[in-house]
């Protein structure tokens, strides 16, 4: 019997081939899809994760996709939809939710709450909640980096709303005129909040608005976690050879409300029935299927071996202790301890 | 020789650039023209268009950038061309660059140097005294230099900060105040205030460039017979409360005199620590002058009428003094 024969297997930057660059795919992506659902549908309707809750179901590829195509000494500036860009960077799944529950083992020890969390020192900084508002510093920090004669490059996450505001306009004019090394990834999901994309711009799409600026963009599908990273390694490649700012444009869709609280019913029933048959995560695994990059028997343990990690996580996480009341006043300025 | 206040501030800058190499500028027309009051003139000949760079009209943009490029390990200085302006970078600063180290422990030393004051016909876009929007944000140093020494000390000490600072530099000081200042690097520590006189019966505090007008109304009253003690606060954020309870202990009458606008302004808060802290010094009110709660009006009559100055404090000095 004729057996299908698998795509030759490149070798990438990193020195993997396609078959092991799409396990960490979906690595990451599958963490990712299993930590929010815990957080958005489990431990927030348990009352064990308080306030906003904001998850990028259905759009993991975006951050997988590009974080990967990064360079380990690029900066990730993430927006609220890109927790697998924290994971990438090492930061764990018990972090991450003792983070959620308000912990002092959260990356902020209970400072701040859910993704509003960053660390310098894996070259992730913390989301800025105005949106738009970390364009114009993701422009700074790669101007810096252009200062300081290195080649990394910046990356700054951001959905489609967020192009509405100066913030975003400002930023991108500074980095353009600038030559920054800043790579642009903005996720259309169509929706911000409950506002539909035609009521938040009049062009057709966010790229449409990169000519303004003397930019070059690209659209690539949201969901296709290869066409990412390949799109992604060529706005780096731009960036990193001095040429400037590059946008790429991920169109996908937001497969849940805006936060948890949120049921979305502003949102017509058949548009998630369309998208969920793009998943990105069961596009990524029909293709290492087909392409025998894994069996189904791998993939499952995977997802097992997720599951169980994940468990494992939240355990941990619940152990954590809060943080003590005297903590309060410390911190605002340098040697306040 | 005597130095100007504005020549102090750009020594203390061309200073620190040449000490760290870290150090960069950046602002509308700071390069090529030297800013709009010429503060960083001669820095981009100097130090060429790498650490001075002139950016587009975006105020937000150029905070933020700050803010980026100190989380890679530089130590920017942003120039507003105008305080006024600030507003339009107010998200950058008080949402984001004031509590990334509460939050997050990114500590953020940037400087955002803002030339603020009236009685230079600027009219209500230019002119405006808008240190109390920062003072209440927690994350913020707030310095308002008076003097060319102080100018020099605190700018330098302002770039060598961890944190955030807001530097106001008050326009109309620019090229009015000479002084002789100390050669060389010195700085002067943020968050001490300063005794700009030393007095007897009756305490101003004050900051920025009302302290000259208190120091021309200690010189009239003297010859009445009253001794004023003028502290300048120098920084509002960290406030230096000790020095300001220590003086009203010792002459047991104050007048908080501040040049933006009364209610909300600053004084307020120092009026509340000092009934707090010191209540049992008292001797009378403690009083406040300031600018009436309006926009900054551009004709020389009503800028004037606007203004705090001798004549008001003066009135307000006579009446505590004989309370
Ligand atoms: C300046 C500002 N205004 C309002 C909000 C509240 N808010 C949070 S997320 C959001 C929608 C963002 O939409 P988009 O940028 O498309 O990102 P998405 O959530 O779709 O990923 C809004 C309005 C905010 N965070 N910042």
């Amino acid at each position: 019997m004729p057996v299908a024969k698998p795509e030759p297997a490149r070798k990438n930057a990193f020195q993997s081939t396609d078959a092991e660059l799409s396990r960490k795919f979906l690595y990451y992506m599958a963490l990712m899809r299993e930590v929010e659902e815990r957080i958005e549908r489990r431990l927030y309707r348990q009352g064990k994760v308080l306030g906003g809750v904001y998850v990028g179901r259905g759009q993991e590829a975006i951050p997988v996709g590009s974080g990967l195509a990064a360079r380990p000494d690029d900066i990730f500036f993430p927006s609220h939809r890109d927790l697998a860009l924290y994971f990438i960077r090492g930061v764990t799944p018990k972090q991450v939710f003792a983070q959620y529950m308000g912990r002092r083992d959260g990356l902020t020890q209970g400072r701040d709450g859910n993704m509003h969390m960053g660390d310098l020192s894996k070259g992730l900084v913390a989301i800025i909640s105005a949106m738009a508002a970390s364009v114009p510093v993701a422009a700074g920090a790669a101007m810096a980096l252009k200062y300081q004669g290195k080649d990394s490059v910046v990356f700054v996450y951001f959905g489609d709303g967020a192009t509405s505001r100066g913030d975003w306009h400002e930023g991108i004019n500074l980095a353009t005129v600038q030559k920054a090394p800043l790579v642009l990834v903005c996720n259309n999901n169509q929706y911000a909040y409950s506002t539909p994309l035609d009521k938040q711009m009049a062009c057709a799409n966010v790229a449409d608005r990169a000519p303004g600026y003397g930019m070059p963009a690209e659209i690539v599908d949201g969901n296709d976690v290869w066409a990412i990273y390949e799109a992604a390694k060529r706005a780096a490649a731009h960036a990193r050879a001095g040429l400037g700012p590059y946008l790429i444009e991920c169109k996908t869709f937001r497969m849940t409300g805006h936060s948890a609280h949120d049921p979305a019913d502003y949102v017509p029933k058949d548009l998630f029935q369309k998208w969920s048959q793009r998943c990105p995560i069961q596009q990524l695994e029909k293709r290492m299927l087909d392409n025998s990059w894994a069996s189904r028997q791998e993939i499952d343990a995977l997802h097992q071996q997720i599951k169980q990690e994940v468990d494992q996580a939240i355990e941990q996480a619940e152990q954590s202790p809060y943080p003590d009341p005297s903590e309060l006043l410390l911190r605002v300025y340098e040697n306040e301890a | 020789m005597l130095t100007s206040y504005v020549e102090a501030i750009r020594e203390g800058i061309l200073e620190e650039m040449e000490r760290d190499p870290n150090v960069f500028l950046l602002g509308e027309d700071i390069g090529v023209y030297g800013g709009a009051f010429k503060v960083t003139a001669g820095a981009l000949e100097r130090f060429g268009a790498r650490r001075v760079i002139d950016t587009p009209i975006s105020e937000s943009a150029i905070v933020g950038a700050a803010i980026g490029a100190s989380f890679m390990g530089l130590r920017p200085v942003a120039e507003m061309q105008f305080a006024d302006f600030i507003s339009c970078a107010f998200d950058q600063i008080v949402n984001f660059a004031a509590k990334c180290r509460y939050r997050w422990n990114a500590p953020v030393p940037i400087v955002v140097r803002a030339p603020c004051g009236g009685g230079i016909h600027g009219g209500p876009f230019h002119s405006q005294q808008n240190e109390a929007w920062f003072a209440h944000t927690p994350g913020l140093k707030v310095v308002l230099p008076a003097t060319a020494r102080d100018a020099k000390g605190l700018i330098k000490a302002a770039i060598r900060d961890n944190d955030p600072v807001i530097f106001f530099e008050h326009k109309a000081l620019y090229r009015k105040i000479k002084e002789e200042i100390p050669p060389g690097d010195y700085t002067v520590p943020i968050g001490k205030a300063a005794i700009h006189r030393v007095g007897r019966d009756l305490t101003i505090v004050t900051y920025s460039a009302m302290v000259h007008v208190a120091a021309q109304v200690a010189e009239i009253v003297a010859r009445e017979g009253i001794s004023l003690e003028i502290v300048d606060l120098r920084t509002l954020v960290p406030f230096d409360e000790a020095t300001v309870l220590e003086s009203v202990r010792k002459t047991s009458k104050v007048i908080v005199l501040h040049e933006a606008t009364m209610t909300g302004g600053f004084g307020g808060e120092i009026v509340a620590r000092i009934t707090e802290k010191a209540f049992e010094y008292l001797d009378g009110p403690v009083l406040r002058v300031t600018a009436p709660d309006t926009p900054v009006p551009y004709s020389p009559p009503l800028e004037a009428a606007f203004l705090p100055d001798a004549d008001k404090l003066l009135a307000k000095v006579r009446w505590l003094a004989a309370y």
